[in-house]
């Protein structure tokens, strides 16, 4: 047990704070991720190779060699001074680690450098109404027809599409072939004719979420990441990438903070919340799930520097359902300690901490969901970490 | 960086489960559960060949003078096979109060007999982690011990460390005058307790009386405590997952139902932080000192309720085989539900965690 990261990272991480004192003053405060601030800031970050750090120059990144526990500084002490990273959108963090390994070279100077700048933002369009867990019976066709893909069908939870200038896309392009087999990972542009976005409203009430449909949308064929059919082993390559991000112990512990600040503040009948031995207990039993977690990443971390000389694949697989579910319940003590206070929502009086813990408290509820159930993670765990076998396939259609 | 186990502690932990798998299997185990007077000395003697209690006792006293995350592991192995050991008693909490309490003779004198496996020192300071009515420990000036230690670990023993109101150590010979113990019947039957009471026995007391030590060994043994029942809970969820592979039911191995997997997934899930948890609790006691209190509260408190969860679930899974005594899977479901309590069941140990970060 060694939790030194060592003299040479210390010295890193001593840049990176001179570097975040020194520039604190240019970062973005909320501007949106079109705006002039965020794209400077993302310019000066890979300048110095807090942003895009190893991809490849010629692509528009930094150009170091790989260092987990650089990358593991950098984003420890950017959430410590509360300055936002690079650009973390889906075209950055999934769509440009699949074209570094599978696109073609001219996909990758077309693509690569703009989306790292923040000039070309995506969307992702996998999810379909009917292709949710079973995201590989997912039936928005693509027909080629001449040099063109003709795309009919829709998506759903396609979050950031009102923003996107493009989509990188699944689609059925081989309609006779097993399903994992017929899917094709296209890339098209937003504003081509034929595609319209609604907004999805979820329970948080915002309205981030979208749903996108597609009418005779006419696409260059060469627009394809991966051969013909090849669309699913595409895409798994970057659902590795979401599911990696997903469960950021650092994130719970600053929440479980400010958890501790609002059980000192937050009164009943003149008594604390934190004088309250039941809520007290909740709490403890919390910091506990939390603590554990930030040892599990570490215990992951540790293995990834040292080649995966240890087996910590049921480690790794266990995070995102436990992350996801112990944020949810973090941040319902949040509610449950501010009493009916924690029922103010939106924009009138008694709002504690912008009304962070109700909105948190539903939004995990969404991350518990999406990006492969807790159901889902659940047959992960049990199939590839435990050895357990498949549920037999039988067909039981639904009755109408 | 490194975040886990060495080579060394992962040989360690191999050799432990080999002679334990030979030496101390299920058969083993239910004849010391039938028998009051089996000590399970050929299992403890085995393991002294091991090495197991010297690991925590200092070089210079005939010892290894490992660490307590090396303790740890051995407490995982332990735990994992239901052993009838007195570990926690003897190799763990009487070395670290001679260590922390005791001055350089009284560790020259037990140190070295600890290590070697002939001493055995019984544990009575259940009073450190929840005084009961009618019952402590009082210490007089000439030296004598009055009063009644309940839940006495492995009474069996050659010596008693017993831990006074005032909160400091005494060493007693267990066939002394005025020493009185009755076993206690209880639900785990790979450990033995008992009610002790102490009509003026002359003990010998260590040497320092801060009360602050006495706290110390009570956080060690609450992180081994945790780590017998991470071994504990590991060894059920794999019976489980092992079982649910081989039994059919509906003409399929219950293993492919996703109401069974589930149950698999969810122990699984609350083993591996735990694992993290326990080794970092156990790395804070040696390098840590200012987190090592909140993280033994924290490893203590957390693998209880992991304990008591994936004692259940693996039970549920074996369905009315789990309820036999015939599998003997209770044996490792009493185990966690006894560690659960001894040395403060989760609800006060979290409350001590709340109070060490002044939080109550």
């Amino acid at each position: 047990m060694d939790l030194s990261y060592g003299p040479q990272y210390d010295a890193f991480r001593e840049e990176v704070r001179d570097f975040i004192g020194k520039h604190r003053d240019q970062a973005p405060k909320g501007q949106g991720i079109r705006s002039e601030a965020v794209r400077n800031w993302q310019k000066l970050l890979i300048q110095h190779g807090y942003a895009a750090r190893t991809i490849p120059a010629e692509y528009g990144g930094h150009g170091g060699e790989p260092d987990i526990l650089k990358a593991r500084i950098i984003g420890e002490e950017f959430a410590a001074a509360q300055v936002p990273g690079g650009l973390g959108s889906q075209g950055i963090s999934m769509l440009v680690p699949t074209l570094l390994e599978l696109g073609t070279e001219e996909q990758k100077r077309q693509f690569i450098p703009p989306t790292l700048a923040g000039e070309m933002v995506w969307c992702q369009g996998y999810s379909e109404p009917n292709a949710g867990s079973d995201l590989a019976s997912l039936r928005t066709s693509a027909v080629l027809d001449g040099d063109e893909w003709v795309i009919n069908g829709s998506k759903i939870w396609t979050s950031t599409a009102h923003l996107a200038d493009w989509i990188f896309c699944l689609v059925r392009t081989e309609p006779d072939a097993p399903k994992h087999q017929g899917i094709s990972f296209l890339l098209f542009r937003m504003d081509t004719p034929g595609i319209e976005i609604r907004p999805l409203v979820d329970m948080t009430m915002a309205g981030n979420f979208k749903e996108v449909f597609f009418t005779d949308v006419r696409v260059p064929k060469e627009q394809i990441v991966g051969s013909r059919g090849e669309g699913w082993y595409v895409a798994n390559a970057i659902l590795g990438h979401e599911r990696d991000t997903l469960g950021d112990p650092n994130a719970a512990l600053t929440r479980l903070n400010r958890l501790v600040e609002l059980m000192k503040t937050e009164t009943v009948d003149g008594q604390r919340a934190i004088d309250n031995p039941a809520f007290r207990d909740r709490l403890i039993k919390i910091q506990a799930r939390v603590t554990a977690m930030r040892f599990n990443d570490l215990r992951v971390l540790s293995s990834r520097l040292n080649d995966g000389s240890t087996d910590t694949g049921l480690a790794r697989m266990i995070t995102k359902l436990q992350a996801t579910e112990l944020r949810h319940d973090l941040e319902g003590l949040g509610i449950d300690v501010m009493g009916e206070f924690g029922l103010m929502y939106g924009k009138g009086p008694h709002l504690r901490d912008q009304g962070s813990w109700q909105n948190h408290y539903m939004y995990f509820l969404g991350l518990i969901i999406g990006g492969g159930t807790s159901q889902i993670q659940k047959n992960i765990i049990s199939e590839r970490g435990l050895g357990m076998p498949r549920e037999p396939k039988a067909v039981i259609p639904a009755e109408h | 960086m490194e975040f886990g186990l060495s080579e060394e502690q992962g040989l360690l932990r191999e050799s432990v489960d080999r002679f334990l798998d030979d030496n101390a299997d299920l058969d083993r185990v239910r004849k010391f559960a039938d028998d009051p007077d089996d000590r399970g000395d050929d299992i403890w003697s085995g393991l002294a060949e091991l090495g197991v209690p010297a690991i925590l006792v200092p070089e210079a006293y005939g010892g290894i003078g490992l660490s307590a995350l090396d303790a740890a592991v051995v407490a995982e192995s332990l735990g994992a096979h239901a052993t009838p050991a007195p570990f926690l008693s003897t190799a763990v909490l009487a070395v670290a109060a001679l260590r922390l309490a005791g001055d350089e003779a009284q560790r020259g004198a037990y140190l070295p007999r600890i290590a070697d496996g002939s001493l055995r020192i019984g544990a009575a300071m259940s009073e450190l982690s929840g005084a009961r009515q009618d019952a402590g420990v009082e210490a007089r000036a000439d030296g004598t011990l009055h009063g009644t230690a309940l839940f006495v670990l492995d009474p069996d023993a050659d010596i008693f460390l017993v831990a006074d109101r005032t909160r400091r150590f005494h060493l007693v010979r267990a066939d002394a005058d005025g020493v009185e113990g009755t076993l206690l019947p209880q639900v785990d039957r790979t450990r033995r307790i008992a009610e002790v009471a102490f009509t003026g026995a002359s003990a010998e007391a260590l040497h320092a009386s801060d009360p602050e030590l006495a706290l110390q060994v009570i956080d060690l043994g609450r992180v081994i405590v945790a780590a017998d029942t991470l071994g504990a809970g590991q060894e059920m969820l794999d019976q489980a997952v092992a079982y649910a592979k081989q039994r059919e039911q509906f003409n399929r191995v219950i293993a492919s139902f996703q109401a069974v997997k589930h149950l698999c997934a969810e122990m699984a899930a609350e083993i591996e932080p735990s694992r993290a948890l326990v080794w970092y609790a156990a790395h804070a006691l040696d390098e840590v000192p200012d987190e090592a209190r909140l993280m033994a509260c924290h490893a203590k408190a957390h693998l209880a309720e992991v304990g008591q969860f994936v004692g259940k679930t693996a039970t549920i899974v074996h369905g009315g085989m789990g309820f036999t005594d015939l599998l003997g899977l209770h044996y490792w479901f009493k185990r966690m539900g006894f560690n659960r309590q001894i040395l403060g069941g989760p609800e006060r140990v979290r409350e001590e965690a709340a109070r060490v970060q002044g939080l109550a």
